[in-house]
């Protein structure tokens, strides 16, 4: 198969991708995760060349799970190799910011009907001082006791009643103004009101109570099922021989990855670069971490920063103008990507589909990188989220995986 | 003498790459059209090379087949 055929190929198989929310469990039951395994964000990385927040993120999760005591006991542990560390995507699995998972954090199930592949992500904690963020206080470490203990067990029963076909909520979403990345209310509006069904026959009482208040003060809540989505429309593609197709954007605070479906699952990886964007009120850019998370594969399928256009309050949010610059940074995004998305379609572009399959070699070829919205993590532990911006892949990344690809062009 | 005389008509221009010229000709009261346009790769033959290898209608190795 020669690289347009390829590229196709890639292209069929990434917009006929069909998510669908089946379920909710402990990771060590979703995909078998052992103990004393602690999965993160992006490309590989060992402890001493993680930067702060996800150091600080790890130490809450050994706390939480009971495989260290306190602090230093968690930072001892990590630091004498008593753990193994694994990128989430190497276990279907995807996480923002940090993205650390643990065995008995609940995870989503999503099932790619077209294809038969599945994909993970944990329950967004919400805004603010959390896990994923860096932040690792006695509040952040209950909540996530609370995710494992009552909502956990709450969603998955809800979900095995009825499971929730994803593609229309996204597809209604992208029209409601979400971009996917740092707006989701629309989407999560969407999937409480179908939810809520099934949750209402599950549950009753303060149980019910907590996980509803829960639901309908958190913006941000479909974004881990964006991601997980996402992960799972573009698992088929990997190994098209010779498709020069990105399947993979990833960040870990230290470097951004990408991957390539004629590469396989190899990483190819650049220092990652610093956000641009607005402060909460008494930060500022100084008080920044580098760039992180695998929420870019939310821009890897063609939405955030890619669909600025469908979201132009986003684009104030982060700081990068309004409408009309908003359409200029997708109209950018089109020229590095094959194809538009036949369901994700973009009201302020004439219902045009979102740009989808972004092409290495139109990466290099122009110069032009894709854009990514996303969350600023405190770069000092504990701090949590700071600000929101944008930022840029790197260029170093693309260049790489060309040279690899023309090396082996299958 | 300008360059109307000399070309007996109004002069209209289209401008390939660096704005400069576009934004000067411009100023100066003659019609431009800029293109908007850089070398592949910002220039650089190697990865020039790279990408033409691995183009849509070029592919070494490739069967040609659909």
């Amino acid at each position: 198969m020669n690289v347009k055929a390829a590229n196709a190929e890639a292209l069929r198989r990434l917009t006929a991708a069909e998510p669908v929310l089946i379920d909710c469990v402990p990771a060590s039951e979703a995909f078998g995760l052992e103990p004393q395994t602690v999965l993160h964000a992006g490309p590989p990385i060992e402890w001493t060349a993680m930067s702060p927040p996800v150091q600080g993120a790890i130490v809450g999760a050994l706390r939480y799970e009971g495989w260290a005591p306190s602090e230093a006991a968690a930072i001892d542990l990590a630091a004498r190799g008593g753990l193994r560390f694994e990128p989430c995507h190497h276990r279907g699995a995807v996480g923002p910011m940090a993205g650390i998972v643990t065995g008995s954090m609940p995870v989503f199930v999503i099932l790619n009907r077209a294809f038969g592949n599945r994909a993970y992500a944990t329950i967004n904690e919400g805004l603010g001082r959390v896990l994923r963020y860096g932040a690792n206080d006695e509040n952040v470490l209950a909540r996530l006791a609370w995710l494992r203990d009552e909502v956990g067990p709450l969603l998955g029963r809800a979900l095995r009643r009825k499971s929730l076909d994803l593609r229309p909520i996204m597809a209604q979403a992208v029209r409601m103004g979400d971009e996917m990345h740092q707006r989701n209310i629309a989407a999560s509006a969407l999937l409480a009101r179908a939810l809520f069904p099934s949750l209402a026959r599950e549950a009753n009482g303060p149980a019910l109570t907590r996980f509803v208040d829960f639901l309908g003060d958190h913006d941000q809540f479909f974004l881990n099922l964006a991601m997980a989505a996402a992960k799972a429309a573009l698992d088929p593609l990997v190994g098209i021989a010779g498709s020069t197709v990105v399947t993979t954007m990833a960040r870990n605070g230290t470097e951004f990855g990408i991957r390539v479906a004629g590469c396989g699952g190899r990483w190819f990886t650049a220092p990652v670069n610093m956000p641009q964007g607005l402060y909460f009120p008494g930060f500022g850019p100084e008080d920044a971490n580098p760039d992180m998370g695998d929420s870019a594969i939310v821009e890897t399928v063609g939405l955030g920063g890619m669909a600025m256009a469908t979201s132009p309050a986003v684009a104030r949010f982060v700081g990068a103008g309004g409408l009309a610059e908003a359409i200029r940074i997708t109209e950018e995004m089109r020229e590095i990507t094959l194809g538009e998305h036949p369901h994700f379609r973009i009201p302020t572009q004439d219902d045009r589909g979102t740009p989808v399959g972004i092409d290495v070699r139109r990466v290099v070829a122009t110069g032009i990188t894709p854009l990514i919205n996303t969350g600023i993590a405190g770069r000092k532990i504990g701090v949590g989220q700071v600000g929101a911006g944008f930022v840029r892949a790197p260029l170093g990344c693309f260049t790489a995986a060309l040279e690899a690809l023309a090396a082996d062009p299958a | 003498m300008t360059l109307e005389t000399v070309l007996g008509r109004p002069l209209r221009v289209i401008n390939l790459g660096l704005d400069a010229f576009a934004l000067e000709l411009q100023a100066a009261g003659v019609q431009v059209v800029h293109v908007d346009w850089s070398p592949p790769a910002g220039g650089d033959p190697r990865l020039a090379a790279l990408l033409t290898r691995l183009d849509d209608d070029d592919s070494p190795g490739g069967d040609q087949e659909r």
